[in-house]
């Protein structure tokens, strides 16, 4: 059955928002799924908290609004007890890079099967204006108003070195490509990461900035991981410089939840095995 | 009576919990109920390490003071412990190690006899522990086969070559009970969430929770459990709500710094309506307190932990037999109220190891929860009477499965408006007044001891054994609440009627359950509080009672 991809709730972004065409380009990608008939029953949508999180209200899919910076332990657990299911994770820069970094950086060490998006748009919205762990050097918002004393961090960069198995760059006013790299992380077995920029229409409109750096990526070889590294460094979050979209690297390996298994048994046999150790302690 | 305690003591890496188990056996074997308390510091080796094994004809959970027999590993046992031996105390030593003390055992020259290693010294010990407590060659031979997981006939060898050597000076009179099932808190606690249909158990490790954590990953396989270890408890927390999501059963365990980690994941399952067990077994706090020591400090904290206002169960049980039953029960309630659930444990209860009566213990099995019947919209916050709205999982066909850490409608989305908020606060809070009502069909409050007596001990977890103790012998009688949330008020008040004198007794500093019971109009007269991470031992409580009493 083809259900209607968008939910009646009313949208509450800015106008201009980035988060728009990551909405849409989710939909597209969902519609892309049930033409190749996948059922979107099975698919699972994992938000945290922030301006890009409502995106859960608004998409006609199961989903779980988590807790700041708790998305990704969130859909590790849902893949862990439904392997069969596709989780997607939508999470904020200030999610996934400052809240909960520990989770980001365990996801990628561990390979778990979940695509990861980065609604990274360098800005704290939804607490009205403060720096991310992406904001550039000496950006002023309402926390650091003489400008920020610290240096953002290289999220490609950081995935990179942490073993995530895909990692990929995307911009929310190409959307075509968007909604390709969503498709591979999806289809890619292990954990993809994909950092969206975007703009924030209200605290950090810099669409101008964004459109005449970028560029795609191409005769670039994403299995080679020291040339995705260089890839990765053209552009620090900081400097200016080129800005590459796409795919940086991309490698095969046994997912997590592949390797822990699956020890189910039904329950007659729990009792039975309850019942041996049981005996075995007397 | 029949009763009888033995305490071995050594270094750390000496093996004295498995050696401690191994005596355990042997008392089992000859028809003892089973206690044994292991104390030991917060390192890896060195320090001084000692079990206390009880073995006794009635049911317990607790040691006296004084020991009838000490096996000392180093000399070190018999300085720390001078103060519990009397002149009947046997006394079991390695000669080469400690000075004339005892019968001592020539470890050394076994060993080189049989060519064994040196791990295999405590068999000797164990061997003229047998020996001067009159236990048969058999029952050694027995223990060792089922209970020494390799070399079993070298480890034989070693005690039988100290049995010879020793002198039958203490024989213990046989008791009447066929071998039991020897378990600790921890493993009952495992064995309970199991029989609740536990899918995933989820932990980082922190003592005194960590027993559990390994317990559930050996015998994972056997059964049908997966465990993870995440990277901090905060994970840990928010993967086990994931996996609820998902429909699987889930618990985590932790102590109280561990549990500070969570908090924010447990106002979560609060307000998103997710089933979860989480056992919190507390040691001494605050902070890192004392790593390996008991303490009963976090009822308030777990009564309160994190924000917001929401039902939650609350079980805290007294020995592992009722750790088993009421984990089983604890993982039952939260699928059927979709609520968190705790079991509340402490480091004597965690780590003690006690005897299983399977006569008495009550039936467990797996309850399945409401579910939905797959017609129409579904809404994963219907508000029904109960409160407790039917559940579907991701995979079952349109469904849509909204989950909502947010203020939300009936079907999970984001809503801000009062009359929104209002209607599901309430049928948030309904789902208490359901599991109150259901909780009366529990045994939520055990008396014992004489139910007459005017004077009562109040208490709750471990120091329930110690209360059951010294009442049966000042004539007290004991009331023990094991749910103490929902508060079993009705249960509580039928147990303290006819009673003027109500003496709270708790390892604490300010008297927790003693505050909770005032909240509810129960007040307790006096309060004996111990705070320094050992046990209340009965001869402690004998004593602080006689100077109150009188």
């Amino acid at each position: 059955m083809t259900r209607q991809l968008v939910t009646d709730t009313q949208n509450t972004w800015c106008p201009g928002c980035g988060n728009f065409s990551i909405q849409h380009t989710l939909k597209n990608v969902f519609a892309a799924m049930e033409e190749e008939g996948k059922s979107l029953d099975d698919v699972v949508l994992v938000s945290g908290i922030g301006c890009h999180a409502k995106i859960v209200d608004y998409l006609n899919v199961n989903t779980f609004y988590s807790i700041h910076g708790r998305t990704i332990p969130v859909a590790t657990g849902i893949k862990l007890a439904n392997p069969n299911l596709t989780v997607i994770c939508c999470s904020g820069d200030g999610d996934s890079y400052a809240e909960g970094l520990d989770h980001l950086i365990f996801a990628a060490k561990r390979n778990i099967d979940i695509t990861v998006l980065i609604h990274n748009n360098r800005v704290y919205g939804l607490t009205t204006g403060q720096y991310t762990p992406t904001s550039p050097l000496g950006f002023k918002g309402k926390s650091t108003p003489s400008g920020t004393a610290e240096y953002p961090l290289n999220p490609i960069e950081l995935m990179l070195a942490s073993g995530a198995t895909y990692v990929a760059r995307g911009y929310t006013r190409k959307m075509d490509q968007l909604k390709n790299l969503v498709l591979e992380g999806i289809a890619h077995k292990g954990f993809a990461f994909i950092d969206v920029l975007q703009i924030c229409a209200t605290f950090f409109p810099v669409s101008d900035y964004y459109s005449s750096r970028v560029y795609e990526l191409s005769d670039h070889n994403r299995t080679d991981f020291e040339s995705a590294c260089t890839k990765a460094r053209e552009w620090d979050y900081n400097s200016d410089a080129k800005i590459a979209l796409g795919t940086f690297f991309e490698r095969s390996l046994p997912s997590f939840d592949e390797k822990m298994g699956q020890h189910r048994i039904n329950a007659a046999e729990r009792e039975r095995a309850i019942q041996e150790f049981l005996i075995t302690r007397t | 009576m029949k009763d009888v305690s033995v305490l071995i003591g050594g270094k750390a890496g000496d093996g004295i919990n498995s050696a401690g188990s191994l005596v355990a056996y042997l008392l089992n074997h000859i028809g003892y109920n089973i206690y044994l308390y292991f104390d030991y510091p917060s390192l890896i080796r060195g320090g001084h390490n000692f079990a206390i094994i009880r073995g006794s004809e009635k049911s317990i959970g607790t040691c006296w003071d004084q020991v009838d027999f000490l096996l000392a590993l180093n000399q070190e046992t018999i300085e720390r412990h001078a103060d519990k031996c009397t002149r009947e105390t046997v006394i079991i030593s390695n000669a080469d190690l400690v000075k004339a003390a005892g019968q001592g055992i020539l470890v050394n020259a076994i060993l080189k006899v049989e060519n064994a290693p040196e791990i295999m010294r405590n068999s000797a010990i164990i061997g003229g522990f047998a020996k001067a407590a009159g236990i048969e060659w058999d029952v050694v031979t027995a223990v060792f086969q089922d209970h020494i997981p390799k070399v079993v006939d070298l480890n034989l060898k070693v005690a039988k070559r100290a049995y010879v050597q020793v002198g039958k000076v203490h024989p213990l009179i046989p008791g009447p009970n066929p071998p039991r099932t020897l378990l600790t808190g921890n493993e009952a606690i495992g064995l309970g969430l199991v029989k609740g249909g536990l899918d995933t158990y989820v932990s980082y490790p922190m003592t005194p929770s960590s027993s559990l954590l390994h317990f559930l990953a050996e015998q994972q396989e056997k059964f049908g459990v997966t465990v993870v270890h995440p990277e901090n408890e905060i994970a840990v927390i928010l993967m086990a709500l994931g996996c609820a999501y998902a429909g699987k059963r889930s618990a985590v365990g932790t102590s109280g710094g561990g549990f500070c980690l969570m908090t924010e994941g447990l106002s979560l399952a609060g307000m998103a309506e997710l089933p979860l067990v989480l056992v919190v077994s507390q040691r001494t706090g605050p902070s890192t307190g004392l790593p390996t020591y008991t303490g009963q400090s976090d009822l308030q904290f777990t009564l309160y932990a994190g924000q917001g206002e929401y039902p939650r169960l609350i079980v805290a049980p007294g020995d592992a037999q009722e750790s088993m039953y009421w984990s089983a029960v604890a993982m039952n309630v939260a699928w059927k109220y979709q609520i968190p659930a705790f079991i509340l444990a402490d480091k004597t209860l965690s780590e003690g190891t006690y005897s299983i009566d399977s006569a008495t213990i009550p039936e467990m099995q797996k309850i399945d929860p409401i579910i939905w019947s797959g017609t129409g919209q579904y809404l994963r916050y219907a508000d029904i009477p109960s409160g407790i709205s039917p559940l579907a999982f991701p995979g079952m066909i349109d469904a849509v499965i909204k989950v909502n850490s947010y203020a939300h409608d009936e079907s999970g989305i984001t809503i801000e408006d009062a009359d929104h908020v209002r209607l599901m606060t309430k049928k948030r809070m309904r789902k208490e007044e359901g599991l109150t009502k259901e909780m009366l069909q529990y045994p939520c409050v055990n008396v014992s001891g004489n139910p007459d007596a005017s004077t009562a001990l109040l208490c709750w977890g471990s120091p329930k054994g110690v209360c059951n103790e010294i009442a049966a012998i000042l004539g007290l009688r004991v009331i023990q609440p094991i749910v103490l949330s929902p508060f079993p008020l009705i249960q509580l008040q039928q147990a303290v009627r006819g009673v003027q004198r109500l003496i709270a007794v708790e390892e604490n500093a300010t008297g927790q359950l003693a505050a909770l019971a005032e909240q509810h109009g129960i007040v307790p007269d006096e309060r004996i509080l111990r705070y320094d991470g050992r046990p209340f031992s009965p001869d402690y409580l004998i004593e602080k009672i006689s100077e109150m009493v009188i």
